[in-house]
C-alpha cells in the first residue's frame, strides 16, 4: 500500500495563537499516509486535533512545519479531487435540496441543465428521491446528512475527507447512513480518512484505524482491521472477530481518552 | 360538581368559559373573531382621537395653529379635485417619489457593495475604519443645504441628500452582514469548487441578505426624509415645497395633508419591501409565532 500514497502527511505541525496570546499545539509531528482506495478511520479523543489534521490535507490551512503531500504534490490551497464533509452542517439554508448538491458541478463551470442532471442522480442514490425541492429547514438532522454527502460525492473526489460526519444522528439513523457510506464509497476506489470518535463505528467502517494522542495530535498507532467486505454495520459489530479488534484498540486508546479526561478535570479543579 | 375540591362555581365558569372555543373545529372561528376585536378596538381609537381633535378644534384650542380633521380632509380633497398652489398634486408626488426612489436604489446599491467589499477585506475595513465612523458622525441632513449649493434647485440635489441617508443605513448593515457569514459555509464552498468571485456571489451575498433586507425597511423612509428635507432647503417642486409653501402661509391644514401623503407613500413602499423581503427569504423557516399561533 505504501507504495502509492494519495495522502501523506510528514512531520506535520500545526500551531496556533490561543486567546490568551499564547501558542497551542494542535498536532505535532504528525507522519501518516493512506493509499488509494484505502478507509483510513481516525480515532483520538475530543479536542486532540482531528479536524484540524484534516484541515492540512484539505489545504484550508497550510502547516506550521513540516509537510502535507497530496497525489505526491505538496499541498497549496485546495487539492484537486478532495471532498470534504464537514463536522457541522455546511448545507446552504437558502438552496433547495437539488440545488444544494449541484452547487459543485456549478462551481466548476458545468451548465445549469448538466449539474442538475447530475444532482437529481446523487439525490436519488442518497435516498432523498422526491425531495428535490425541500428546503434544509424542512428536513431532519439524518436528511440533511445526506444532502452533505451528496453535495460531497457529486463531484466524485478521489479523496474523502470526513469529520464526524454522523456523530449528531441517533443510533438507527447513524448505522443506516454508515451503510449507505459503505455502499457509494465501494468501487469508487476514493481515500477515505473518516475521523470519529466512536471506536465502534471506526472498526465497522475502516480498512485501518489510527489512534490519536491526547493533543496535541500526533500518531500513536495504527490497526489493520482485516473483516472481510462487503460489510453490514450492524451484523459485524456482535462478530468475535470484531469484538477481539475492538478491544485490542481500545486498550491504546482508553489512555489518550483517560489522559485528556485527567486534563479536563486538573483544569475545572 | 362530582365531589372536586374548593372550586368555586364562579371559577369553575370561567375554568369552563374557553373550552368550545379550544376545540379543533371552532379554531377559525376563533382566529376570525379575535382579529374582529383588534380592528374594532383600533377603528375606536381612530374615531376617539379624530373626534376629540374635531370636537376641541371646534370650541377650545385655536384650529389656526392645529388645524383639525375636517379641514384636513378638505385640504386633502382640494389638492386631489383642483390641484395645489404649485400645480397638481400628481406631479409634486412623482416628483418626490423619483428623488426618493433614485436615492434610494443608487445609496442601497453603493451601501451594498461597499458594504460587503469592506467585511470581507480586514485590510481595507482597517485602513476605512476611521474615515467611516468620521462620515458617519457628520450631521448629514445639513449636506442638504451643501447640496443645493452645490447641484441647484432641481431633483439631483434631493437625490443626493436621500442616497447619502440611505447609503449609511445599508452599509453598516451590509458590512455586518458580510462579517458573519458562516466560515464553515465559506470553506464548503471552496472545497467544492467555488472561486473566490464565486464564493462571493453564492455564500457571502445570500447571508448578507437578510441583513440588508432589514435595513432596507428604514432605509425607503430615510430616502423620503431625504428627498423632503432637501425639498424644504431649496426646490421648485415636490411634497416638500408643498409644506414648506403651506408652512409660509400658515396653512397647518396643508402641513398636516402634506404629511398623510407621505406617509401613504412610505406605507406602499413599506408593504412593497416586504413582499421582496419574502420572496428573497422564502428558503427562511418560518418564524415560530407565525407557525405555532392560531
Ligand atoms: N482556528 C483555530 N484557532 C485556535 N485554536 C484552534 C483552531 N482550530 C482548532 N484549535 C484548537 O486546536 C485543538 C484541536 O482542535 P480540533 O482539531 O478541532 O480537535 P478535534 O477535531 O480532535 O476535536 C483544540 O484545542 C482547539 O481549540
Ligand atoms: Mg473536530
Amino acid at each position: 500500500m505504501s507504495e502509492d500514497p494519495v495522502i501523506e502527511l510528514r512531520g506535520a505541525s500545526k500551531r496556533f495563537r490561543s486567546g490568551s496570546g499564547g501558542v497551542h499545539t494542535a498536532v505535532r509531528d504528525l507522519t501518516m499516509t493512506v493509499a488509494r482506495g484505502e478507509f483510513v478511520a481516525v480515532v483520538g479523543p475530543t479536542g486532540c486535533g482531528k479536524s484540524t489534521t484534516l484541515s492540512l490535507v484539505s489545504g484550508l490551512e497550510p502547516p506550521s512545519d513540516g509537510e502535507a503531500l497530496v497525489a505526491g504534490r505538496p499541498v497549496d490551497g485546495i487539492p484537486d479531487g478532495i471532498g470534504y464533509m464537514f463536522q457541522n452542517d455546511a448545507v446552504l439554508p437558502w438552496r433547495s435540496v437539488l440545488d444544494n448538491v449541484a452547487a459543485g458541478p456549478r462551481y466548476r463551470g458545468e451548465a445549469k441543465a448538466a449539474a442538475r442532471e447530475k444532482a437529481r442522480d446523487w439525490v436519488a442514490r442518497v435516498g432523498l428521491g422526491g425531495f428535490e425541492s425541500y428546503y434544509p429547514h424542512q428536513l431532519s438532522g439524518g436528511m440533511r446528512k445526506r444532502v452533505a454527502l451528496a453535495q460531497t460525492l457529486v463531484n466524485e473526489p478521489s479523496i474523502l475527507l470526513m469529520d464526524e460526519p454522523f456523530s449528531a444522528l441517533d443510533v438507527q439513523t447513524r448505522a443506516l447512513m454508515q451503510d449507505e457510506l459503505l455502499r457509494l464509497w465501494s468501487g469508487s476506489n476514493a481515500a477515505v480518512i473518516f475521523v470519529t470518535h466512536d471506536l465502534e463505528e471506526a472498526i465497522a467502517l475502516a480498512d485501518r484505524v489510527l489512534v490519536m494522542t491526547a493533543g496535541p495530535a500526533t500518531v500513536k498507532a495504527s490497526f489493520d482491521v482485516p473483516l472481510a467486505r462487503p460489510r453490514d454495520v450492524e451484523e459485524i459489530r456482535l462478530t468475535a472477530e470484531f469484538l477481539e479488534i475492538y478491544r485490542e484498540i481500545w486498550e491504546s486508546l482508553k489512555e489518550e481518552v483517560e489522559e485528556t479526561r485527567a486534563r479536563g478535570a486538573g483544569r475545572v479543579a | 360538581m362530582r365531589g372536586e375540591p374548593d372550586v368555586s362555581p364562579e371559577a369553575s365558569a370561567v375554568l369552563a368559559a374557553p373550552a368550545p372555543v379550544r376545540a379543533p373545529v371552532s379554531v377559525a372561528s376563533a382566529v376570525r373573531r379575535r382579529r374582529m376585536k383588534i380592528w374594532s378596538i383600533r377603528l375606536a381609537l381612530v374615531v376617539l382621537w379624530l373626534g376629540s381633535w374635531e370636537v376641541s378644534a371646534t370650541y377650545w384650542i385655536d384650529p389656526f395653529f392645529y388645524s383639525k380633521p375636517s379641514s384636513v380632509w378638505q385640504r386633502l380633497v382640494d389638492w386631489f379635485s383642483s390641484g395645489t398652489s404649485q400645480g397638481s398634486i400628481w406631479e409634486q408626488m412623482s416628483v418626490t417619489l423619483q428623488e426618493a426612489a433614485a436615492g434610494f436604489v443608487l445609496g442601497a446599491l453603493a451601501g451594498v457593495v461597499l458594504g460587503i467589499l469592506l467585511g470581507r477585506s480586514h485590510l481595507l475595513s482597517d485602513i476605512c475604519a476611521p474615515f467611516i465612523k468620521a462620515a458617519n458622525a457628520v450631521p448629514r441632513i445639513v449636506l442638504a443645504a451643501l447640496f443645493v449649493l452645490w447641484f441647484g434647485l432641481g431633483m439631483s440635489s434631493k437625490i443626493a441628500t436621500a442616497f447619502v441617508l440611505v447609503f449609511f443605513a445599508v452599509f453598516f448593515n451590509a458590512f455586518q452582514g458580510a462579517r458573519e457569514v458562516d466560515r464553515n459555509l465559506v470553506n464548503n464552498a471552496r472545497i467544492l469548487g467555488a472561486s473566490r468571485f464565486q464564493v462571493l456571489t453564492t455564500i457571502v451575498v445570500p447571508s448578507a441578505t437578510s441583513w440588508i433586507l432589514a435595513s432596507l425597511h428604514s432605509a425607503f423612509g430615510f430616502a423620503l426624509i431625504g428627498a423632503v428635507v432637501g425639498e424644504f432647503t431649496g426646490a421648485d417642486r415636490g411634497l416638500g415645497l408643498l409644506i414648506d409653501r403651506s408652512r409660509s402661509t400658515f396653512d397647518s391644514a396643508g402641513i398636516y395633508a402634506g404629511m398623510i401623503v407621505i406617509t401613504v407613500i412610505a406605507l406602499l413602499a413599506e408593504w412593497l419591501i416586504t413582499a421582496l423581503e419574502k420572496r428573497l427569504l422564502k428558503w427562511r423557516p418560518p418564524a415560530a409565532s407565525a407557525e405555532a399561533q392560531i
